[in-house]
């Protein structure tokens, strides 16, 4: 065999096509190995959005139901905490009374209840300063003088639409996770498949 | 007739496999410098803790279980035989590790050893603090304490600072979204729970060690190809004898594996106290919050790192200033900036001399400064930012220690041979008396 019938162009095309099947076939490779690492689908079962009935609750009264391995706590406000919620945010002590953070609520809780129906109030139960779970204090307090909820890890303070006190270690509102009703009687939890107006 | 049989058999094992040869090249043929000093030992100190890493991790993967993490630890700790004592050489070997890696680097930056040709020694070795590093993270997640927990919460959770909106078409909620995407596949979940403990197991125990040994396969195959730096920074292949040995070299095998022993025996002591006597090191080794089970409710009232991360993490918190970015985002680009410096030392580094012996006045108060910075550094991090010290908060002193370790890297060692004047450097390796 001689070397003179090479055909270099052939030779590094033919090169170049394995190389660029070889990479594609590599990349599709490592999909099930990258995809793996995404929840399982047990993981998907325990994430996926929660139903809540709220038919039963009474005004004044607090639920607390798990949702990706949070506290959601659902509060049927009574006319006392809505008002008293008006009267914080004149008086000017809390941090962010506008919900400007728009991170910390959708769009269709922007406003001054941070809520769809103004009574009914849906909550992530976690401290923004380090996650920890603030108690529920309907009684008023010296600190709390309309009520709302205290965390008992760093003294931090929210009221009845988890709105953050000023001066507190916790920089922002409770965070009001993604929600909707299904029925006047069901709030769905984690999905916006039903009613969020 | 015993030794003829032997000979015969290593001859026919070395027709086929070339032991004999490799056993020349990399021990008893294989020329150091006659000079090394106490620096020296902190090498083949970082091979046994890894040996020790490896065969106690081992025996630990017996009994530990990620499903079950934090009982089966206790586990460990009271109901296996010795089991206490295996996860303690682990644990403090974890600390011993980054000692002596800590040690190694610091070795190769007073005598300048990652300059040509052992850049890709250097490099290697870089690769495998990195390695080292994610080990260690991963590893101290395994026993799912409190701190742990929440340990593993901060570090995973800096994946959500990712400036991502630097990507075209991404605006500052596609990234907010794409963060949060990352750190659920991280996670394997939409919280941290035994999807994580049991991917970070796979990792800690199969995945990190194999890339770890491959690369200290690397790091010593290079070095031996371009032969040891030594104290005084002279190349000893530049003066060779007849018979093309280095004249200031000697053989590794029997010189400095018999002296390396000494090194060794003197290590393991003060190692074996530790164990017995301070294996938690009053909670730097093993923090006191991991001693509760990992409590999403409940977090620490301080998170701290172990020692060894604690001067990159005070870089990430001395980081408050937000300019296009958030400070999180910066802090990390700081704290990734601190790491990626360290490899590019071979080219930052101009200055003419090697070794700090024959460096000027000006790169010996620079050099010293950085340890003392970075020691600093490394107390800061592990230390509540709201303390204070002759006045200035250790946020404030953070943030110096953080600029220095810069300015060493990106001004000092660049241009500092031109505000000095260097000793000569001789031709052959001195007693150390320079």
């Amino acid at each position: 065999m001689s070397n003179d019938g090479i055909n270099k162009g052939r030779r590094t095309f033919l090169v170049g096509l394995t190389s660029a099947v070889g990479a594609v076939g590599v990349v599709g490779a490592a999909v099930p190995f990258v995809k793996s690492w995404q929840p399982s689908a047990r993981a998907e079962n325990a994430g996926a959005p929660v139903q809540i009935d709220i038919s039963k609750l009474e005004a004044g009264q607090r639920v607390v139901r798990e949702w990706r391995g949070q506290p959601i706590w659902v509060v049927r406000r009574n006319k006392d905490m809505l008002e008293g919620l008006n009267k914080l945010a004149e008086k000017g002590v809390l941090s962010d009374p506008e919900s400007a953070v728009s991170s910390q609520q959708p769009e269709y809780a922007q406003n001054e209840y941070r809520s769809i129906k103004p009574e009914i109030l849906v909550l992530i139960g976690t401290c923004t300063h380090l996650g920890c779970s603030p108690t529920l204090q309907t009684e008023a307090t010296v600190q709390l003088e309309h009520g709302g909820f205290f965390c008992p890890c760093h003294g931090s303070m929210f009221d009845f639409a988890g709105r953050v006190y000023r001066s507190v270690p916790a920089p922002t509102n409770l965070v009001v996770p993604p929600h909707s009703y299904l029925n006047d009687h069901v709030i769905i939890v984690g999905s916006e498949e039903g009613e969020t107006a | 007739m015993i030794q003829r049989l032997l000979k015969g058999s290593i001859d026919w094992v070395d027709a086929r496999l070339p032991v004999v040869d490799a056993f020349k090249t990399h021990m008893s043929e294989y020329y150091a410098p006659k000079n090394f000093n106490f620096w020296y030992y902190f090498g083949v100190l970082s091979m046994i803790v890894l040996v020790n890493q490896l065969v106690t991790g081992i025996w630990l993967t017996m009994f530990y279980s990620p499903t079950d993490a934090f009982a089966s630890v206790e586990y460990i700790m009271r109901d296996v035989q010795f089991g206490w004592l295996i996860r303690y050489m682990h644990a403090v070997g974890a600390s011993a590790f980054f000692a002596v890696v800590y040690l190694h680097m610091f070795r190769g930056l007073m005598y300048g050893s990652y300059k040509p040709p052992r850049e890709l020694v250097w490099i290697c070795g870089m690769l495998i603090y990195l390695a080292l590093m994610a080990e260690g993270f991963l590893g101290y997640v395994l026993p799912w304490g409190n701190m742990s927990y929440w340990g593993a919460q901060v570090i995973i959770s800096l994946a959500e600072a990712i400036p991502f909106q630097v990507i075209p078409f991404v605006d500052g909620d596609k990234a907010a979204a794409m963060g949060e995407a990352l750190t659920t596949w991280v996670r394997g979940d939409y919280l941290l729970s035994d999807a994580t403990v049991n991917k970070f197991f796979a990792l800690h125990v199969v995945a990190i060690p194999l890339v770890l040994v491959a690369l200290v396969v690397l790091h010593i195959l290079a070095l031996h190809e371009v032969g040891s730096n030594n104290p005084d920074g002279v190349e000893i292949k530049e003066n060779l004898d007849e018979n093309g040995i280095p004249k200031d070299g000697i053989p590794f095998h029997p010189y400095y594996t018999v002296k390396d022993l000494v090194g060794v025996v003197i290590f393991l002591m003060v190692f074996a106290l530790v164990v017995f006597f301070f294996p938690d090191m009053g909670g730097y080794f093993l923090e006191k919050p991991n001693f509760e089970p990992a409590n999403p409710l409940v977090t620490p009232d301080h998170i701290a790192p172990v020692w060894y991360y604690g001067p990159y993490y005070a870089m990430l918190r001395a980081t408050t200033f937000s300019f296009i970015f958030n400070a999180k985002t910066w802090g990390m680009i700081i704290m990734g900036g601190g790491i990626a410096v360290l490899f590019v030392l071979p080219w930052l580094d101009r200055h003419p001399v090697k070794s700090i012996r024959y460096k000027g006045l000006f790169s010996k108060i620079t050099l010293w400064l950085f340890a003392i910075f970075f020691l600093a550094l490394g107390y800061l991090g592990t230390q509540p930012a709201d303390n204070s010290f002759l006045g200035l908060s250790f946020t404030t002193w953070a943030q110096i220690g953080t600029f220095y370790y810069f300015i060493y890297f990106l001004v000092f060692l660049p241009f500092g041979h031109r505000f000095e004047k260097s000793k000569p450097v001789p031709t052959r390796v001195t007693g150390g008396k320079a």
